[in-house]
């Protein structure tokens, strides 16, 4: 195993702006679709600046017209999940280290891959035009029939959005999955693969599987509204809650492709720096991740408790429900153990993802009383249930990405990140997310609506308001911080060494930074002793 | 040898420990009653199994946390050069380590289910003497229909006395919430659903929309006021006369 001089490679020369479009290294699509995904948060994370602003206090303080308010909330929940964090976590992460992870020169199908790059570009500009056309989506990010069809605004962006990143991620999963299978180095076992791969072919499989759901749903809303078909609306024998169901059908699952890759990167960080094996690696994997697939999938009526589903069905999802705390209690404690007798060293990437182990018990713990129906009877619809799902999927998953991006940044730019400003901008998003978050638990609790400009029947709420705008402007703060200090360092950070956390994963192991066409300068061959984790050979 | 056994019986105990919380969970579970008027009243059972699970998941919470800040803090590196002390688990140890945790999360979810399931009884199982009250939700406002045909844009209800609300909706979806009684549900076109409560005491509250109906969503409320019997009566009357 010998460190690779990172002159043996052909390199990129220069800068070319033909050469990245016309690209086909997944590299470098991988890349696209950061640069894309980051793009897409930070519009995104304005809106919910501006959202944030109008709920600090009573009555109108930005808007003079509610719909307004209705826009920057849809945009910011359809762009977070479906522009930032998805394509952040497979079509960034996976893509860039996936194929490294396992040895591979690149992915099975190089064009589709480039083809998919496209059309999350081409999606993200019709997601962008929907905030500037007149009569923008105003539907909120999970689009309900009646309103969706009968509202005045503009559906079908968001519908044509939806199809063409669903028609990307397909693509995408194929790709991965073809991949993992066919391209693994010679002599790498199933069980000798990374977290980080495991979690996302998990992730490959649910889209591959449920994105055709969401997909017809919303092709039936389309249908609905512009062809005069019926099959949402009830006074022609169609059913409102026909929708509801296949959209969460998709979408319960679509946590899931954004918490388990999340999850992956959380491992390759901790087992890094703690210089660690996983903690009962198996049981983790075929437990854990793919029980939590197994189960996924049927229970999607958690999202309809209050919906008017029979009894029955409500009290059978709430057990299966809560049986998802089996898989991702195991993972959970795969997670603690592989701190168990570590040598630990920290650095930002290692702080993100200590943060994380926390997010991770807030936010899955305040799922249990949503699980049950009698709880959720009151919760519903409230500011508790905003709270628990930005704990658990928007800020868990987004700390283990900005973990992740700092752990692979020597490795994609050859450079060190400041590690100061990314200290402050840590601390200053870590703060940030507990003093935005937790007040909306509280007023949760006594009855907070969700999607509420105003809340004048609740003048009492206001200081709990304000606290939350203040703690949003100092994520802001942190994520500016943190931004200028990616971009920054990226052109002119000092030099990295080449395995700068000392990692025993192929990427760090066998390539250059950056990795240059083909990745790896000689074959990569393993022997069944080979893991990316054996730090210590007892 | 020695290993194996330790490992299985600990995997016998924790599966015999799991199914005998869920087993009292159960018992405890049919026991659970409620107020001195004969019927068990919801919001004050959402309000203990709220307690029970908020301290269910604060002890987890707690639990995990300090086990992590622990190893965060006492296995830090000694030297740039340590490795971690890890061991691999032979087969037993790693079956030990996924069956018990797994029966402890199962005998917590199964006495969770249990009582969430009581509490689901009696939050459905509207009582006999019910007083029904019919709702309808309209882009953007609340209407009721009491027994007598009056119409109002308040909902007035008498203390004593629970009441069931049947509730559909004239155009899309909305959602009755009321914080105050502990109860929620959706309002769809084409479609009859319901809630049941039990005002036991004099009090102002509103009702607002849980659910995204559109523009003015964020101002679809209306008072909510329990009263007693006589001024019910002379409230309703007072209606009918207006309306
Ligand atoms: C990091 C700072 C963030 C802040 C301050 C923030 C703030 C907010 C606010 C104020 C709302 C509206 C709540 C309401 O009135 O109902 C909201 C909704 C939402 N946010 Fe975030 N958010 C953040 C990050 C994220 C991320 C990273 C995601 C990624 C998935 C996300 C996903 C959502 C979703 C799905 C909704 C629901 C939209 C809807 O009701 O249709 N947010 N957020
Ligand atoms: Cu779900
Ligand atoms: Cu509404």
């Amino acid at each position: 195993m010998s460190t690779p001089a990172s002159a043996t490679l052909p390199h990129h020369t220069g800068f070319n702006l033909k050469e990245w479009i016309l690209t086909t290294d997944h590299k470098r699509i991988g890349i696209l679709y950061l640069i894309g995904s980051m793009a897409a948060f930070g519009v995104a994370g304005i809106m919910a600046l501006l959202i944030r602003m109008e709920q600090a206090q009573v009555g109108a303080q930005l808007i003079t017209d509610p719909t307004q308010y209705n826009r920057w909330l849809f945009f910011h929940g359809a762009v977070m999940i479906l522009a930032f964090l998805i394509p952040g976590l497979t079509g960034f992460a996976a893509n860039y280290f996936l194929p490294l992870m396992i040895g591979a020169k690149d992915v099975a199908f190089p064009r589709i891959n480039a083809f998919s790059v496209w059309l999350f570009y081409f999606a993200i500009i019709l997601a962008l035009l929907s905030l500037v056309i007149p009569d923008g989506p105003d539907i909120m990010w999970t689009g309900y029939p009646p309103y969706s069809v009968t509202t005045m605004a503009n559906t079908s962006f968001y519908v044509f959005t939806i199809h063409l990143l669903g028609f990307s991620s397909i693509l995408g999963a194929i790709n991965f999955l073809v991949t993992v299978i066919y391209m693994r180095a010679p002599g790498m076992g199933w069980n000798q693969l990374n977290m980080f791969v495991w979690t996302t072919v998990a992730a490959f499989v649910l889209q591959l599987v449920f994105i055709p759901v969401l997909a017809a749903a919303v092709t039936l809303l389309l249908f609905d509204k512009y062809l005069g078909t019926h099959f949402y609306d009830p006074s022609a024998g169609g059913d409102v809650l026909l929708y509801q169901n296949l959209f969460w059908f998709y979408s319960h699952p679509a946590v899931y492709v954004i918490f388990l890759p999340a999850v992956g990167i959380l491992f390759e960080i901790i087992a890094t720096m703690s210089k660690n094996r996983i903690f009962n690696y198996k049981i983790a994997v075929y437990g854990g991740i793919w029980g939590i697939i197994a189960i996924g999938g049927i229970v999607w009526v958690h999202h309809l408790y209050v919906a008017g589903m029979p009894d029955w069905l409500r009290l059978g999802m709430m057990v299966t429900t809560l049986l998802i705390s089996v898989p991702v209690g195991l993972l959970v404690m795969s997670l603690w153990g592989t701190l168990y007798k570590g040598a630990i060293t920290y650095n930002v990437a290692m702080m993100y993802a200590a943060a994380c182990l926390y997010l991770v018990l807030v936010g899955g713990l305040t799922g249990i009383p949503l699980a049950l129906p009698s709880l959720t009877l009151h919760l519903s619809d409230t500011s508790f249930v905003h709270a628990h799902f930005h704990f658990i999927m928007a800020l868990f998953s987004a700390f283990a990405l900005f973990g992740g991006i700092y752990y692979w940044f020597p490795k994609m730019t050859g450079r060190l990140a400041d590690s100061k400003m990314a200290v402050v901008s840590f601390w200053c998003n870590f703060i940030g997310v507990n003093v935005t978050f937790w007040p909306l638990f509280i007023i949760g609790l006594e009855g907070m609506p969700r999607r509420y400009w105003n809340y004048e029947m609740f003048p009492q709420f206001q200081p709990y308001h304000e606290v939350a705008t203040a703690g949003a402007f100092l994520i802001g703060i942190g994520m500016l911080l943190q931004f200028i200090n990616f971009i920054y360092a990226a052109i002119n950070g000092p030099i990295a060494e080449d395995n700068p956390w000392k990692s025993k994963s192929l990427e760090w192991t066998h390539c250059p930074n950056p990795p240059g066409p083909g990745n790896f300068p000689e074959d990569v061959v393993v022997d069944e002793n080979w893991t990316p984790y054996n730090y210590n050979t007892d | 040898m020695r290993r194996l056994e330790t490992t299985l019986s600990g995997i016998f105990l924790g599966t015999l420990g799991s199914a005998f919380v869920a087993a009292s969970a159960f018992a405890e579970g049919t026991g659970a009653d409620g107020s001195a008027d004969g019927f068990p009243d919801p919001a004050a059972g959402w309000d203990h199994l709220w307690k029970e699970v908020l301290t269910d998941i604060t002890v987890i919470g707690v639990v995990f946390m300090i086990a992590a800040l622990y190893m965060l803090i006492k296995f830090r590196a000694k030297s740039p050069d340590q490795v971690g002390g890890g061991r691999k688990l032979t087969a037993a140890q790693a079956v030990a380590w996924a069956l018990i945790p797994a029966s402890l999360f199962m005998a917590d979810d199964f006495f969770l289910a249990a009582n969430g399931w009581t509490q689901w009884n009696v939050q459905r199982r509207v009582p006999a003497n019910a007083m029904e009250i019919k709702v309808t939700g309209q882009q953007w406002y609340w209407s009721f229909e009491y027994p007598d045909g009056t119409e109002t844009d308040q909902l007035v209800v008498p203390i004593g006395q629970p009441i069931v609300l049947r509730m559909s909706s004239d155009d899309v979806i909305h959602s009755f919430g009321m914080p105050a009684y502990r109860v929620t549900e959706d309002v769809m076109p084409g479609r009859i659903t319901y809630i049941w409560f039990n005002p036991d005491k004099p009090m102002d509250t509103v009702v607002t929309c849980r659910e995204f109906c559109g523009m003015n969503h964020s101002v679809m409320y209306t008072k909510v006021r329990a009263v007693p019997q006589k001024d019910y009566e002379a409230w309703l009357k007072k209606q009918a006369a207006a309306g």
